[in-house]
């Protein structure tokens, strides 16, 4: 019988800014189990930065009552990353989703978030409901340091 | 907080040193501290100088333009050196080099800063 190699975990915290620094470090310690590269590290901490700030700025308009979750899960050698929040939702997700869009410009936001996830992941999507929330959903494989020295 | 900023003047050049990491959360303080420096009298270029920089995000990338804009109003220059490559992506990414220069260090960037008065 094959062994099951899936591993898992859920963690949610408050929307608050000063989590996010905290919510890139957990995902990166826990996806450290596939010995990814540097590069890999880097982008998956991006991703989730993008993605969570993205919770508290937009979603929930800076409100730490909100609650952001983050679900990331490993099988064989492909790490699975899903973003949530329960705040106000996306109307148009085609005009989010263009590069340097931003519904907030007067906070000096780049509209580069979505470009960067796009980018940074092999597998990218976006689900929301306006008043209801935003999940993202987000693949990449680990291609990891051993087998480049293999 | 996980970030520092230092500051020095050469000449007509402002020169922000970042270190550490610059997100959402970081951004608000760099931002008003930068413009509080390019605010001042005879400041008229920027160099960001960002060898230390460990982590950036699109945060940062709005920093960066917002901060560009200014310098250009003021009829400056602003340039980055010492660009890491993950940062250098992003940056990449965004188009920025396509509206400002980068330089492998901060001589080399303050002596063409000096030539282009
Ligand atoms: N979680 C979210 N909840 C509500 N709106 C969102 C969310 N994420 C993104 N958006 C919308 O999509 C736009 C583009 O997002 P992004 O590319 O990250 O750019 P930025 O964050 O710089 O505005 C945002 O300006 C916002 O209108
Ligand atoms: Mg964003």
């Amino acid at each position: 019988m094959k062994e099951n190699n899936r591993n898992h975990m859920t963690l949610q915290f408050a929307a608050k800014s000063e989590n996010e620094s905290f919510a890139r470090v957990t995902v990166a310690a826990f996806v450290s189990q596939l010995d990814p590269t540097m590069e890999e590290i880097t982008d998956l901490k991006t991703v989730v930065s993008e993605a969570v700030t993205n919770s508290i700025i937009h979603g929930y308009e800076e409100n730490p009552e909100g609650i952001v979750t983050i679900s990331a899960s490993i099988e064989e050698d492909t790490v699975t990353l899903v973003i949530e929040d329960k705040g106000r939702g996306i109307e148009d997700l085609e005009l989010a989703k263009q590069p340097l869009y931003t519904s907030k410009p007067e906070l000096e936001r780049s509209g580069m978030g979505f470009t960067i996830m796009e980018n940074f992941m092999d597998e990218f999507d976006v689900a929301s409901e306006v008043g209801g929330g935003t999940s993202i959903r987000m693949k990449k494989r680990i291609v990891s340091k051993k087998a480049l020295y293999n | 907080m996980n970030l520092h900023m230092e500051t020095a003047r050469h000449r007509e050049t402002l020169i922000v040193r970042l270190s550490g990491e610059l997100d959402h959360h970081t951004a608000d303080l760099v931002r008003m501290r930068m413009d509080e420096e390019i605010g001042r009298e005879g400041c008229r270029n920027l160099l960001l100088s960002l060898k230390s920089l460990q982590f950036m995000d699109s945060s940062g990338l709005g920093v960066i333009l917002g901060r560009y804009k200014l310098i250009k109003q003021k009829g400056g220059k602003m340039v980055v050196s010492d660009v890491n490559p993950p940062v250098f992506r992003l940056l990449e990414m965004s188009g920025l080099f396509k509206i400002m220069s980068i330089y492998e260090n901060e001589s080399s960037a303050l002596s063409e800063l000096e030539v282009a008065l």
